[in-house]
């Protein structure tokens, strides 16, 4: 701040502030950034937020706990089904239930469902942002085959709220299993298809590689986690290093880049669909028979303490930090949003680079609004 | 007064022609409604305005499978001026509530709004408990079309979408006026 004014006071050029949103095109949502410019550089990146605060955690304080699943829904709605998740491990941690194999197979399947839809959504989008109309329609188009799966198991398109405490909503279609490989099938043929478009396509290169460069000193001091810290190198795979549901009986590689560029963290979710299918593939034939729901009691106290949840959704790492006191309602909930904390890196990778380059960087972040204010 | 009732003096009579106008039976003028009419509702321009979630499935009806376009509705708006409709997709917050009015007033006329979801009908899921959430977006802005769902399907999107072309194809010059003085005057 001093350093403008004295500069201003001799008389150079001022800086000139430019105010991109809370309605923009670009930012996916309603997050407003006042940006400083020097011409055509980027000096600074303020992030307002709070269009959007809803104030989720406070409402979860008078709520019960099967209702709070269907509030974590609207926090990231593109990993709708991660997010219950989150909040059924920390209840069922806390009254120490045995969660039955078919059950968890069944919540992991979900989740990388859940992943792959997001990445193509963030694979369309980023298209679109990038100037490439197609990406949009090819992304979305696949995306709703994932969706025809959700809602013949689940009766909702996009917030599914399948997971409760205890298990799961309802048990899955009889189709469930043929769907998937089929959606599978087609999908590995497709991928090829969005490298070709995108990841090979020179414009796109050379918009992206080299741009917005985040160190692995700066990914881990920051918090960055996801596909974003990734490809930094910081190998923060929650489903790796902490394993919750069944992925500890998968193999999967964690992707992880040293690059650090916008396009890296682009290729790092593009890899993420083909290791989410890797995941799919090893379960879906041999989902184990059983309950889709332990019996719980009909009003879920949980016991005086602290619970805390890690989770990885398709943006990065969320944790859910419960207090109870002893009540059907939680004294206190709190949510680590991975959003939240991958936006304050922004204004760090954005510095000195041109405007255009804003859009890129801040797309490649693949931030979710709602779950930044939540 | 119709037509036909009128005697050959009063066609003359400019006073009785104006009385003929806002009774709108005018064969000319009901001919260029429908003309305009038939332009307006063939093009409807959205805004892209979403807030949240309802956004997406937003999308998911311009993208291939259900095809907005169809309706002529495809031509997404980044600038408020030169869109014909606001689709309020998502909730509004009280911090954004001056932002969506802002952006109405920005509208050109004539200017439809499109209530989608929950949230926007009424607050939706925050409706209770939450002190940040606007409890419906007509406290805001006058809504002509109301979508319900959380989120609502891309069919029932273009249910609406439809509606509000039903909407405007009943429209006149003079309804129109009407329109915009009432809700001017909120």
């Amino acid at each position: 701040m001093e350093e403008n004014i004295k500069e201003i006071v001799v008389g150079e050029q001022e800086d000139y502030v430019i105010n991109m949103g809370p309605q923009h095109p670009s930012t996916h949502g309603v997050l407003r950034l006042v940006v400083t410019l020097k011409g055509e550089i980027v000096k600074n990146v303020e992030p307002h937020i709070g269009y959007i605060h809803r104030g989720i955690e406070k409402m979860c304080e008078s709520i019960t706990y099967p209702q709070i699943i269907h509030l974590t829904d609207r926090m990231d709605y593109l990993s709708a089904s991660i997010n219950n998740e989150s909040v059924c491990l920390a209840v069922e941690k806390a009254l120490e239930v045995d969660i039955p194999d078919r059950i968890k197979v069944i919540r992991t399947i979900f989740s990388e469902l859940t992943r792959i839809q997001s990445h193509q959504l963030f694979w369309a989008s980023y298209g679109m942002d990038m100037g490439g109309q197609t990406c949009f329609f090819y992304g979305l188009r696949d995306r709703e085959r994932i969706l025809d799966i959700f809602e013949e198991t689940t009766g909702g398109r996009m917030l599914i709220s399948y997971n409760c405490p205890g298990g799961l909503m309802y048990d899955i279609h009889p189709n469930f299993q043929k769907r998937v490989k089929d959606f599978i099938k087609y999908f590995r043929k497709v991928l090829p298809e969005y490298d070709a478009i995108l990841t090979g396509n020179v414009i796109f290169t050379s918009r992206t590689k080299g741009i917005g460069h985040l160190s692995l000193e700066d990914a881990i001091s920051y918090g960055v986690t996801g596909p974003s810290g990734r490809a930094s190198g910081f190998s923060c795979d929650v489903r790796k290093h902490e394993p919750y549901s069944a992925y500890d009986r998968v193999k999967f590689n964690e992707v992880l880049y040293t690059e650090g560029d916008t396009f890296h963290r682009y290729l790092a979710r593009i890899e993420e669909m083909r290791e989410s299918m890797n995941i799919i593939e090893q379960l879906i034939d041999n989902i184990p028979e059983g309950p889709y729901a332990v019996k719980m009691k009909p009003i879920i106290k949980l016991p005086e303490g602290e619970y805390f949840q890690r989770v990885e959704t398709s943006r990065g790492e969320l944790d859910t930090f419960v207090i109870s006191d002893g009540n059907k309602n939680p004294y206190r909930i709190k949510f680590r949003t991975p959003c939240f904390v991958n936006l304050g890196v922004l204004n760090h990778i954005t510095r000195d680079f041109k405007i255009a380059d804003l859009i890129a960087i801040a797309g490649s972040l693949d931030l979710v609004i709602p779950d930044i204010d939540r | 007064m119709g037509i036909k009732g009128m005697k050959y003096e009063e066609f003359k009579d400019n006073e009785s022609l104006e009385l003929l106008r806002e009774s709108g039976t005018n064969v000319l003028l009901t001919t260029i409604d429908d003309v305009i009419n038939w332009g307006r509702k063939s093009s409807l321009w959205p805004l892209t305005f979403a807030t949240s979630c309802c956004g997406i499935e937003m999308m998911m009806t311009g993208a291939p499978r259900h095809d907005f376009s169809r309706f002529g509705m495809e031509v997404y708006r980044a600038s408020p001026r030169q869109a014909d409709v606001i689709v309020v997709a998502g909730t509004i917050v009280n911090k954004m509530a001056p932002v969506l009015k802002r952006l109405y007033d920005q509208m050109s006329e004539p200017k439809y709004v499109v209530a989608m979801g929950a949230c926007a009908i009424s607050g939706g899921p925050f409706f209770l408990n939450s002190y940040s959430v606007i409890k419906g977006v007509e406290h805001v802005i006058p809504v002509d079309v109301y979508v319900p769902g959380c989120p609502p399907r891309p069919e029932a999107l273009l249910y609406g979408m439809l509606q509000l072309q039903r909407m405007i194809e009943t429209e006149t010059i003079h309804s129109r006026r009407e329109r915009v003085a009432k809700n001017n005057s909120k």
